[in-house]
């Protein structure tokens, strides 16, 4: 607060901006308040029901987008934050109603049960191919200078960052696994 | 979430004077952490500047050494072939925190300001020194598992959540910042403080000062280094205790040794007792004792609703001299 002011501005007097970004190939032209998350704007002001709302907090993964190509979390990412940018979903990776490889491969190996996490794994997984691709190493890389090699432990590590309360990680983990290797 | 004003200004002189002119102001980079703040009513500032798009993303060679840019993602710095050989307890530190999505969104600058994972901190339905100065600590007597064992005060007992702070500390790098009265450079392990009175305070950072780059130094220790971080689950948790160690040998001795452990204190706790015992030593698990009670020797348990915290002192012991045996493994066989 600045000096000689007193909080008497309403909880509904944050900062309100036009922003413009892409989701899942369309083009958005959004008014969007400073507090808004880009989890919320996509839920919220664009309909796009595909990233779920889990803990709201980065704990559960269940909201992973893909924002200029990079999986992150769309539940600590600030909507005005995102102005020029282009998000993917789940739904945006099916193209002219063919599934994406690891949509096909999640179906294929029952890669679900509830299903709510799915979207998030499915963006994350699509994340990790990429990261893979580039060499880029992780936790079970050693040593860390090494190119990682396609294996179990390599991809549960990579995923570890949504989880499941169901617990259908052995067949996200063979799903993945498929889908890397048609690449 | 209280309403905030929001900006993303042009050059860092402007994200600094922005900062600098309002008392509750503050950057906002990767916002893994400030993002989660603001819902939790833990952080309340009346204006952000994103300093994202603003910061370095660069990571270049300087007199054999590496400047890292304040933008660069945390994966970014991890995937560096430099710092994988050349820095390894680095890129190793980076891979144990987090998980991949965090990691592709927090950036170097940051992630050493990233805050007290202690629960009562995030709670702000209990008292914390440390978010309402002088209102108590609920972790005395509470849940003690994830908190410090040295260079606690009677005001707080939080530790530091950050992995890549512990190799950074370890490897003497030097942190740039800019602010409202300038530029400086200070060393990384000066840029924490022990809560003491004011564990408000967890850096020494200036209102408005803003880190633009971290250097680190070319060494030979530096290549044969190791991070372990120890946890409740294998991955996507922060440390119980964590060490780095970095050296190098010579006709059969420790010539250089830096060691520094996570998990332990209110700062990345560089462990030079430990280091003055092994410099000069030869690698055996009898010397690597020493060094680990040399360094333990004033560490203090809490007591805790969940059993205490005792158990990390012999933990932190022994992560110690497990690294060691490993970065020295072919000395000690011969």
């Amino acid at each position: 607060m600045r000096p000689g002011e007193t909080e008497t501005r309403p909880e509904t007097a944050g900062a309100v901006r036009t922003i413009a970004l892409r989701v899942d190939g369309t083009a958005h032209r959004l008014t969007v308040d400073s507090r808004r998350t880009l989890l919320d704007l996509l839920r919220e002001q664009i309909g796009d029901y595909s990233a779920k709302k889990g803990c709201d907090h980065g704990q559960c993964g269940a909201c992973t987008v893909l924002l200029d190509g990079r999986r992150v979390l769309s539940c600590l990412t600030l909507a005005l934050s995102c102005d020029g940018t282009e998000v993917t979903t789940a739904a945006g990776l099916a193209k002219d109603g063919e599934l994406h490889a690891l949509q096909q491969s999640f179906v294929d190996h029952d890669g679900f049960q509830c299903g709510y996490c799915t979207p998030g794994q499915i963006c994350s997984a699509a994340g990790l191919l990429t990261e893979f691709g580039d060499g880029a190493p992780s936790h079970v890389t050693k040593p860390v200078a090494d190119t990682p090699q396609w294996t179990d432990e390599e991809i549960s590590e990579r995923m570890s960052g949504n989880l499941c309360r169901c617990g259908a990680y052995a067949g996200i983990v063979a799903a993945v696994r498929e889908a890397g290797e048609q690449r | 979430m209280k309403p905030f004003a929001y900006g993303k200004p042009a050059t860092t002189a402007e994200a600094v004077l922005a900062v600098a002119a309002e008392p509750s102001a503050m950057f906002l980079a990767g916002g893994t952490n400030l993002v989660d703040h603001l819902k939790l009513g833990v952080a309340r500032p009346d204006r952000l500047v994103d300093v994202t798009g603003l910061m370095s993303t660069e990571i270049r060679d300087d007199e054999g050494g590496l400047v890292i840019g304040a933008g660069v993602r945390n994966s970014d710095l991890a995937a560096d072939q430099r710092v994988r050989e050349q820095y390894p307890v680095l890129a190793e530190a980076l891979l144990s925190g987090a998980s991949p999505q965090l990691r592709n969104m927090a950036t170097v600058g940051g992630n050493p300001l990233q805050r007290t994972r202690c629960v009562y901190f995030q709670d702000v339905t209990t008292p914390c020194n440390k978010r309402s100065p002088g209102s108590g600590c609920s972790a005395l007597g509470g849940y003690t598992r994830h908190h410090a064992i040295l260079g606690a005060s009677d005001q707080c007992v939080a530790t530091h959540p950050s992995d890549m702070a512990v190799a950074m500390a370890m490897l003497d790098a030097r942190v740039h910042v800019i602010g409202p009265s300038g530029e400086r450079t200070l060393p990384f392990t000066d840029l924490h403080r022990l809560p003491g009175e004011h564990p408000e305070r967890d850096t020494v950072l200036e209102h408005g000062e803003l880190i633009t780059d971290i250097t680190l130094p070319a060494t030979a220790w530096s290549r044969r280094s190791a991070y372990r971080k120890v946890r409740d689950r294998a991955s996507y948790a922060f440390a119980l205790v964590s060490v780095a160690v970095g050296l190098s040998i010579s006709d059969g001795v420790i010539e250089e040794i830096r060691i520094a452990f996570g998990g332990v204190a209110h700062k990345p706790w560089r462990a030079e007792r430990a280091e003055q015992v092994l410099r000069g030593a030869r690698p055996s698990d009898e010397s690597f004792r020493a060094a680990a009670d040399a360094e333990l020797a004033d560490a203090t348990a809490l007591d805790g609703l969940d059993g205490g915290n005792a158990f990390k002192i012999p933990l932190a012991a022994r992560t110690l001299t497990a690294v060691l045996r490993d970065l020295t493994a072919e000395e000690r066989d011969r």
